[in-house]
């Protein structure tokens, strides 16, 4: 992963050291997920999941197979029925010592922009206060593969890794502090995005 | 494997000892005083220890290992390059193409087809490049990106891969060293000079040279550096079939277009904001930070002594 994309790490030191924990971060590419599981020993990738969307992740064999075989993905519905509760197989999966990888964006979206989050993450994270919550921002994989494209161009991904954050309140003001706390990390690491190039 | 020729071993032991000295300063400024930190400096001669050992080791080992060592420095660097400035979301099969012309030049180096090797960037690249832009149809920012990518290519891959050329340099009767000799006079001499330069600029700088691009550069530091380099360029000059005076001139053009590269590369990280290239290297800064300097003296000295002796 180093040798071909270039990952340049910012706060290693605030990774967890033991699971579970929840980790948060902004979504631009499918190399987000490579990115971050390569970040931990291969050791523990058994028990660190990235949560997908179950209508994209499970819509073909081949998606299936890299989701299920590869990256020990785990679906989750979006836009779910009233009633129905989405989070649920993800409270389960933290009750077993599974850390969880969630792109609250929702969806790649525009690379290298920053969409407002969905507030599952910050509901999960507030039923969970125990398990440590975990900021990434992720800077240049949307450059390097971004969405609709198969082409990929190797280029320097920056990640940073922010100090573990405690949500409290309602869950759109939880979301919001979330939002905020990627977005503080990504002015750090790519002063331009935050018009403060010189 | 070819019998390692005696003169090869000096700039080994040369770069041992350095090392040795620096590592064992650096321990003795940790324990004389204890309440500064010299984790940067311990980082940065780890980082040498690392970056000498491995590079020594393969350019006196294997003649491919070296290309193919030198191939990733340049990708890496073309990387970091097009990393750091701006760019379009239409170049990205122009960067590929890019990306491409890499081994492609080190497959011209390695069959040792000069011709090939001098003209494949400046005159198919330079063509091809801006045609893979328009076929993305987008005209706006073209010439921007055009001409982006093909400084890039220049100066990290056509510039640096003259080292690896001097590796296919034909053997000469009487001189020993033989092209390996000339790539680690290079390179070693390109590097010391980004030391002591460093080294004199920090212990005896007053006057800035280059006050917005580099407000750190100083004239003693420059000053500094060329005297010290050339002395040594003749000293080592038995890795090299240049006479005394060639060699003075060679150390010359090293220390003075080591830190013309320097510069230039730091106009880069000025124009876009950033103070190191990327962390690549532990206590160095990013690849770029490293080879600045060779991105101008490896071509310069490469046709110095080409034209002189071959």
């Amino acid at each position: 992963m180093k040798g071909l994309v270039g990952l340049e790490v910012h706060g290693a030191g605030n990774l967890p050291a033991r699971d579970p924990f929840l980790l948060v971060a902004n979504h631009d590419s499918h190399l987000d997920t490579l990115v971050l599981l390569s970040l931990f020993p291969l050791g523990r990738l058994g028990r660190i999941r990235p949560v997908a969307a179950a209508d994209y992740w499970l819509s073909s064999p081949l998606k299936r197979f890299a989701a299920s075989a590869c990256l020990n993905v785990l679906p989750v519905v979006r836009g779910a029925r009233a009633g129905d509760d989405p989070l649920a197989p993800l409270s389960a999966a933290l009750a077993r010592g599974e850390s969880l990888i969630l792109f609250p964006e929702g969806t790649r979206g525009e690379p290298e922009v920053l969409e407002r989050f969905k507030t599952g993450a910050a509901r999960l994270a507030l039923a969970h206060p125990e398990v440590p919550l975990v900021p990434v921002y992720l800077a240049g994989s949307g450059r390097s593969l971004p969405r609709g494209t198969a082409l990929f161009v190797p280029l320097v991904v920056r990640v940073a890794i922010g100090e573990p954050l405690a949500l409290s309140g309602t869950p759109r003001e939880a979301t919001a502090r979330l939002e905020e706390a990627v977005r503080a990390l990504g002015r750090e690491v790519v002063p331009e995005a935050a018009g403060e190039a010189r | 494997m070819t019998p390692l020729p005696a003169p090869l071993l000096v700039p080994v032991a040369l770069v041992a000892g350095i090392l040795v000295v620096a590592t064992a300063a650096w321990g003795l400024l940790k324990l004389l005083r204890p309440q500064a930190d010299f984790t940067e400096l311990g980082l940065r001669i780890r980082s040498w220890w690392v970056m000498a050992t491995v590079f020594l080791a393969v350019v006196l080992v294997s003649q491919t290992g070296a290309l193919v060592l030198w191939a990733v420095v340049c990708f890496w660097a073309l990387r970091e390059f097009f990393s750091l400035v701006p760019g379009r979301w239409e170049d990205r099969s122009a960067l590929l193409l890019a990306y491409l012309a890499i081994p492609v030049q080190f497959l011209w180096i390695g069959t040792g087809w000069y011709g090939m090797f001098i003209i494949f960037i400046p005159v198919y690249l330079f063509l091809m490049v801006p045609f893979a832009l328009i076929l993305t149809g987008e005209p706006k920012g073209f010439t921007a990106s055009a001409s982006r990518i093909h400084w890039g290519l220049m100066t990290f891959v056509f510039g640096l891969s003259h080292a690896a050329f001097l590796l296919e340099l034909p053997e000469r009767p009487g001189f020993a060293a033989g092209p390996r000799g000339l790539l680690l006079y290079l390179v070693l001499l390109g590097q010391l000079n980004d030391v002591l330069q460093y080294v004199t600029g920090k212990t005896l700088g007053r006057h800035r040279i280059t006050p917005v691009i580099s407000p750190k550069k100083t004239w003693e530091g420059f000053l500094g550096g060329v005297l010290l380099t050339t002395p040594l360029a003749v000293l080592l000059r038995f890795l090299t079939p240049l006479s005394p005076l060639q060699a003075a001139g060679a150390g010359l053009l090293i220390s003075v277009f080591g830190f013309v590269g320097d510069v230039v590369v730091s106009a880069v990280k000025r124009d876009v904001g950033v103070k190191d290239s990327s962390s690549a290297i532990p206590g160095h800064g990013g690849v770029l930070d490293r080879i600045d300097s060779l991105c101008y003296a490896a071509p310069l000295f490469f046709h110095y002594v080409r034209y002189l002796c071959y």
